[in-house]
């Protein structure tokens, strides 16, 4: 039997209503996201691709069609219950990792529990924020602010916060568009790592080379799907790093 | 969200800009310190002012004689020689009357023990100590018997016994008034200045009768002290002695005047409450410039912080969560700010009151009307600026620069 979809989009469309002009910015997509799956949504700007993953991230509601989050039809919930939504089923990954300045790495981690419905005690929400920043690969810097970390583990930080509320889904916007290879290469296998353990990914991307770290590939134009195909042959990120550190290794003889 | 996480982030946020936080505390520290300062000042005086009301005695009514307002109190009094004992003798006959003495006053030399000193002799009945709320020092006062058989006998007050009698005991000893020999009973204990700047203790007190017969040869008294049995018939015996009065003085004019120590009292503070009145409008005012200045700063820092607003609404903060979260951060501002100025004024007032003397006094009650007004100019002020931000859009939010 076929497990229950993360998503399940039908027919979904987003119209938007600027002046006299009506965008469709998204028109007629429907989409099925099983549990394990890790997705690259790729396009050109004006695809669609964005505001796809906006309403996927119930940031935004789509204005015809239908969607279901984890069997929840999200179309009907006003502010209050997308938020909830957001904070319970969601993490949210950026390209500029958007994380609170001035504030260190654990704290921002913990930040999405302060808004649970559930009451979580602070001595749990310690506990699971540093779980979360274990789990990708940045133990030890638990204290420190975003301006004293790197851009790649800046994006940990980032991704351990997607990470501590239990998502059933990670949303990745570009989140290796502010990086350089070496260090896209880490993050992507920090979601290989991740997805491996049976975290649902969506990651939006317009690098091939990135997307072919995923394990299905989608592309947009215009607001419908164009392709939607398995990925093969798939880049391991360990390997990568592996091949990555040679080359560097014979420039330096050479 | 819990509250304390929420005071946490506000008082993080408001030690980001520490700068900006204490210049737009500033409008709410003058604002609530000038007032407490002032109010303290005030209070101080209306306490001093009282108590000296109070040390007149415990719910007098003054009758006197001739034409008596407030400005002239002290020139007109007992005067004009309209009242008599009998007039006394028809006051205590006023239900709700607890106590009479006529009054005769006049200054006199007196002598005793080789020394000499000018006083003020009065003649009172014995219920005089039990009307000014005074008690004896030492002896004990003359009693009914020495009334009616107009006794050579006085009571002194503390400063007459020092400036006569600075080495014994005057109980016992002899002074003469108008080299009439008076024996010593009792010596009144100190009383200290009253109202308009008197010794009270510079007296020596004799029966009426002996005043009238022997000292002063008078047939009329200047004043009659009553005190009624209770603050609340206070006002119920002014009238009652009017009516006795008034048949039996048929004159054009009314030649008496029925004060009580409430009157006085009023009079007397009638300056504080313009005051009083006075600060709280220069409260309201400067209250509500702190509250503008608290508003601006809480619009820039929504402004500043759109993207931080994206964020956690990305992650899941309801429009009601980041409400509270500026709103509590408006409040802690304008809540410290109460707070600093409660104690500045409070510092204030009494470097005043060490410099100058004047007693100064903080009402408790005016510390907390100061923290909840402080309190609620946050709550105004910062509403508008967390609705605001309540009310972002995620995706704008998030992509604002």
């Amino acid at each position: 039997m076929q497990p229950n979809p993360v998503i399940q989009l039908v027919e979904l469309t987003k119209t938007y209503h600027t002046g006299e002009v009506d965008v469709h910015a998204v028109r007629g997509v429907s989409l099925q996201v099983l549990p394990g799956e890790f997705v690259a949504v790729m396009g050109a700007s004006g695809s669609g691709k964005s505001t796809l993953m906006n309403t996927i991230g119930c940031l935004d509601r789509p204005t015809g069609g239908s969607y279901r989050l984890d069997g929840i039809d999200v179309a009907t919930l006003n502010r209050d219950a997308l938020a909830e939504i957001r904070n319970e089923k969601i993490g949210f990954i950026f390209q500029g990792f958007n994380l609170l300045a001035r504030t260190s790495a654990l704290e921002n981690v913990e930040m999405p529990m302060l808004y649970n419905h559930r009451r979580i005690p602070a001595q749990e929400q310690r506990e699971r924020a540093r779980q979360a920043l274990e789990l990708v690969g940045l133990g030890a810097r638990t204290d420190h602010h975003p301006s004293q970390l790197s851009g790649g583990q800046q994006q940990r930080v980032a991704i351990a916060r997607a990470l501590v509320n239990r998502p059933a889904l990670l949303l990745a916007d570009e989140p290796t568009g502010n990086l350089d290879s070496q260090t896209s290469i880490e993050i992507m296998g920090v979601f290989q790592k991740l997805n491996a353990v049976g975290i649902t990914i969506i990651m939006v991307t317009h690098e091939l080379d990135v997307a072919r770290f995923t394990k299905r590939r989608i592309v947009l134009r215009d607001g419908k799907i164009l392709t939607d195909e398995a990925v093969e042959p798939r880049s391991i990120a360990e390997t990568e790093l592996q091949r990555l550190r040679e080359e560097q290794q014979a420039v330096k003889l050479a | 969200m819990r509250i304390l996480a929420t005071l946490r982030l506000a008082l993080r946020a408001l030690r980001r800009n520490k700068m900006r936080s204490v210049l737009t505390m500033l409008g709410i520290i003058i604002g609530v310190g000038s007032v407490i300062a002032a109010v303290s000042i005030t209070t101080g005086a209306t306490k001093q002012v009282e108590d000296k009301v109070a040390s007149l005695g415990q719910n007098v009514i003054s009758v006197f004689s001739g034409s008596f307002t407030g400005g002239g109190m002290r020139g007109g009094w007992g005067s004009s020689p309209t009242l008599t004992v009998d007039d006394a003798l028809a006051i205590a006959l006023v239900p709700g009357v607890e106590a009479v003495s006529p009054e005769v006053r006049d200054r006199n030399q007196i002598l005793a023990n080789g020394l000499n000193w000018n006083t003020q002799v009065m003649g009172e009945s014995p219920d005089y100590p039990q009307i000014r709320n005074w008690n004896m020092a030492s002896g004990s006062m003359f009693a009914e018997a020495d009334v009616r058989s107009v006794a050579k006998v006085a009571v002194i007050g503390r400063t007459v016994a020092d400036q006569l009698f600075p080495d014994s005991d005057p109980v016992g000893q002899t002074l003469r008034i108008r080299d009439i020999p008076f024996k010593i009973v009792g010596v009144l204990e100190a009383k200290g200045f009253n109202l308009f700047g008197q010794d009270q203790d510079d007296t020596v007190v004799i029966p009426y009768t002996s005043h009238m017969k022997r000292v002063s040869r008078r047939t009329f008294v200047n004043s009659i002290l009553v005190q009624a049995s209770s603050p609340e018939a206070i006002t119920k015996v002014q009238q009652a002695i009017t009516d006795t009065l008034t048949p039996r003085h048929r004159s054009v004019e009314p030649d008496f005047t029925v004060r009580t120590q409430l009157e006085l009292a009023q009079a007397m503070t009638a300056t504080a409450k313009v005051m009083s009145i006075l600060l709280g409008a220069i409260a309201s005012v400067s209250l509500i410039v702190g509250g503008i200045g608290i508003m601006n700063i809480m619009l820039v820092s929504v402004t500043e912080r759109t993207r931080e607003i994206g964020i956690r609404m990305a992650v899941g903060a309801r429009g009601g969560d980041i409400l509270v979260q500026f709103l509590v951060e408006a409040v802690t501002l304008s809540l410290i700010g109460g707070l600093i100025g409660i104690g500045l004024g409070m510092g204030a007032s009494r470097i005043v009151s060490a410099l100058t003397d004047w007693p100064t006094l903080t009402p408790v009650w005016w510390i907390v009307v100061a923290s909840l007004s402080s309190g609620l100019v946050g709550i105004f002020s910062g509403f508008y600026p967390a609705w605001k931000a309540s009310q972002l859009d995620p995706i704008e939010a998030l992509r604002y620069e």
